[in-house]
């Protein structure tokens, strides 16, 4: 509450939208998946790359994409950026970092938060895997994965991924 | 931010799957001089208006006068609280986000001094006690804060504030 001596000198407007989101078939599969702790991809048919999530067609070909495919909760950071300005949404400890992060066995990268993690040795081609929430707080939700955290293994040269930013 | 809420046919078990989503965020903006007086005047249960070098009066106020481009004056004025009503439009299913839980009508209100109109609510009652050129006045709410909410509604004249 403003103080009644002061001027009022700041407006706080919320906007806000409340939705009903439905995921389709192929969302609706790797939401079950993740569900089981796995997660599980789609691969296009023609050039054999897998998207994940999946959204049912290949973007590069507009082919179904019914092959489901397995990937690991292991990673590669392709690229990251560093969040040090607040928000009254987001209760995480400054600075951090959230990452694209191109699973193994993945073709296509998503976005994540990395934890356990001073933020200045977070790089490009750094080894990440999922820390996931206890089995019993699971549901068809990627917050099962709580975040990524490093892990000991050698980085990947750019090389091996520069076809996945 | 979103929240996820797995609502029926959420479990991991159900054919198909839905969530409610909310995607919300806090703007904050600074008022600036001029809405800056504005607002504090609401917290004060006091509507003042600007006038421009013209001699126009702007209810809600503007930095510059929006037909010249000119900066605006220093001159206030306070206007209302009754004013008429200009145009308006029935809202007959209130959303959750309106000021009223109840039909209204949203109104162009030119206060009594204001040369300009101010888009609120109009507390009715129904759609045929509005009117075009019909008399309101201002209801204030419990508690003011300096915000455009400080207007609970406007009610037609006759019933008071």
């Amino acid at each position: 509450m403003s103080d009644a001596a002061e001027p009022v000198k700041r407006l706080v407007t919320p906007v806000r939208i409340e939705y009903r989101y439905t995921p389709g078939i192929a969302a609706t599969k790797f939401l079950k998946a993740i569900a089981q702790g796995k997660l599980v991809g789609q691969r296009c048919p023609v050039t054999g790359k897998v998207y994940i999530p999946p959204r049912g067609a290949s973007p590069t070909h507009g082919v179904p994409t019914e092959e489901e495919v397995e990937v690991s909760d292991k990673g590669t950071v392709v690229t990251y950026t560093i969040v040090r300005v607040p928000s009254e949404n987001i209760e995480l400890e400054l600075p951090y970092a959230a990452a694209q992060i191109l699973l193994d066995g993945a073709d296509i990268p998503f976005s994540a938060l990395l934890q356990e993690v001073v933020v200045e040795d977070v790089r490009i081609g750094m080894r990440v895997q999922a820390v996931w929430r206890p089995k019993e707080e699971w549901g068809p939700t990627f917050e099962n994965i709580e975040y990524f955290k490093p892990i000991d293994e050698p980085d990947v040269p750019f090389e091996q991924f520069k076809e996945h930013l | 931010m979103s929240e996820v809420v797995m609502g029926e046919g959420g479990e991991a078990s159900g054919e198909i799957l839905s969530a409610q989503h909310v995607m919300e965020y806090a703007y904050r903006r600074s008022l600036g001089p001029v809405l800056s007086r504005f607002f504090t005047g609401l917290r004060d249960r006091r509507i003042e208006g600007l006038k421009t070098a013209g001699g126009r009066v702007l209810v809600p106020p503007c930095e510059y006068d929006p037909e010249t481009g000119e900066a605006t004056s220093e001159d206030w004025v306070e206007v209302g609280p009754g004013g008429v009503v200009q145009s308006w439009a029935w809202v007959a299913e209130p959303r959750q986000a309106h000021l009223l839980d109840r039909p209204f009508a949203w109104a162009l209100v030119r206060l009594d001094g204001a040369d300009t109109a101010l888009l609120h609510a109009v507390d009715a009652g129904s759609e045929d006690g509005m009117a075009s050129g019909m008399r309101v006045t201002v209801r204030w709410a419990d508690a003011t804060e300096g915000r455009i909410q400080d207007i609970a509604c406007f009610v037609p004249e006759e019933e008071g504030s």
